[in-house]
């Protein structure tokens, strides 16, 4: 762990756990009450998922374009942490759904595309674990075409269903609740962060142990 | 241009006279495709008839199972005589190759959809025949977006593990816009008073689809492909 992961980890450590007061300290809302407070979980965790799935994507691309090697470690990294931080929002937005809109589900635009690109997402790693040698270029590709088809999901979707609040609210957010948003936000960023290059390192080292064995064995 | 399409008409031709010879993948996937629908046909049924608006969904996903089946198939043939390797070695625009290998599916899907279309008129007593050219069109393009993630797909895990259950796995995700569009845009179709500006906006989203993932599947044939 370099040094630069464990500043990461101990400022994201520190504002996870002083969060609870914070957003405590937040005010309830009109129509929803204390019930909304998950948001600040869940709104930060929503857009982490879709920086996660949009640099898998684009490292993707890079390796397969580019041949750098380390890239598929990133895209890899960075499509654990897609697939981590895609489960956390889709179970805290249920959570949030079942007390705000008395289901657990319902197939509207947001909710059904957040669910689709999920499982793009974990196939990819399926690929990886499951598709024996050679499965890096393999996911690159696929990773790419999850990416390329992230637009059409949510368009078709969109004109499909619509009940998800629209994201045009938060600019309008007063003050009170804007601050334990940005406090969760920078918290999930920074583990995002240190997650992501740890994980990245770890896939690097692993490729070139695997290396090492298979030059052993010609040898 | 002229070299692109003769190495696709050739990988076509390839197919078709291998085809020739048992007709194995034409007969069992259409057959496949009529047990699907019967399938549907006794799960959806209440009270000796079919729940209504359920025949664009019973045809689209019959199409999507058939079609992740004859795509396992086309290339477990190549990969067992080789010849995938052998194409692959050939002086030939690769994504020449990916053309022709698509080519053949869609011949082979469109036989399939020959048979579903009436059989899911019939069974599920949806107006098929009322607007034949607008159904073509959905079809037509829905089963190109398919089609086209789905060669790459098959391609791609020709040698991997697992790739009889991957493929179903990687592709079903991807295309899901391909099957909303063509439920959607049949459904509207089939109504009783048909949405014809809905059905033309699913038209024109499979459309855009296609020209933007076959152009990508092109792109990415041969770097997915080579060592």
């Amino acid at each position: 762990m370099t040094r630069l992961n464990q500043i990461e980890l101990a400022v994201a450590g520190t504002i996870l756990a002083v969060s609870p007061w914070v957003i405590y300290a937040a005010p309830h809302e009109a129509t929803m009450g204390l019930v909304y407070k998950i948001f600040f979980f869940h709104f930060p965790s929503a857009w982490i998922y879709l920086i996660g799935a949009i640099v898998a994507g684009v490292c993707s691309a890079i390796f397969l374009f580019g041949g750098r090697r380390n890239m598929d470690s990133w895209a890899l990294a960075a499509a654990e942490m897609t697939v981590l931080f895609g489960a956390m929002t889709l179970v805290t937005g249920p959570l949030w759904a079942r007390k705000a809109w008395g289901v657990w589900w319902v197939w509207d635009a947001r909710l059904t595309s957040s669910l689709i690109v999920w499982m793009v997402f974990v196939a990819y790693l399926i690929l990886r674990r499951f598709g024996g040698p050679g499965s890096e270029k393999l996911g690159a590709g696929m990773a790419l075409f999850g990416l390329a088809s992230v637009p059409f999901i949510f368009v078709s979707v969109n004109v499909w269903r619509t009940l998800h609040p629209q994201t045009s609210v938060i600019p309008t957010l007063p003050v009170s609740m804007g601050r334990p948003l940005w406090f969760c936000f920078t918290a999930m960023f920074l583990l995002f962060l240190a997650l992501l290059s740890l994980r990245a390192r770890l896939e690097r080292q692993r490729g070139r142990i695997e290396e090492l064995y298979l030059a052993e064995d010609e040898a | 241009m002229n070299a692109f399409l003769r190495v696709a008409l050739l990988v076509v031709r390839k197919d078709l006279m291998v085809e020739a010879r048992s007709f194995e993948l034409v007969t069992t996937t259409l057959f496949f495709a009529v047990t699907v629908v019967l399938v549907f046909a006794f799960g959806l049924v209440r009270e000796g008839r079919a729940v209504d608006d359920v025949a664009a969904a019973v045809l689209w996903i019959a199409m999507a199972f058939s079609g992740t089946l004859a795509l396992g198939r086309t290339f477990e043939r190549e990969r067992q005589a080789d010849t995938l390797r052998a194409l692959m070695l050939a002086p030939a625009d690769r994504p020449a190759i990916y053309a022709g290998k698509l080519a053949g599916m869609l011949l082979l899907l469109g036989l399939v959809e020959l048979v579903l279309v009436p059989l899911v008129g019939l069974w599920f007593q949806a107006p098929v025949f009322q607007f034949p050219g607008m159904l073509i069109a959905l079809l037509v393009a829905g089963t190109t977006g398919f089609a086209a993630v789905g060669t790459l797909f098959a391609a791609m895990l020709v040698r991997a593990r697992s790739r009889d259950v991957l493929l179903p796995i990687l592709l079903y995700p991807i295309t899901v816009p391909v099957m909303i569009a063509g439920v959607r845009g049949t459904a509207a179709l089939f109504q009783g008073t048909p949405d014809w500006e809905l059905a033309r906006f699913w038209l024109a989203l499979l459309l855009f689809f296609d020209v933007v993932f076959v152009t990508l599947a092109l792109w990415t044939f041969e770097p997915v492909m080579t060592e």
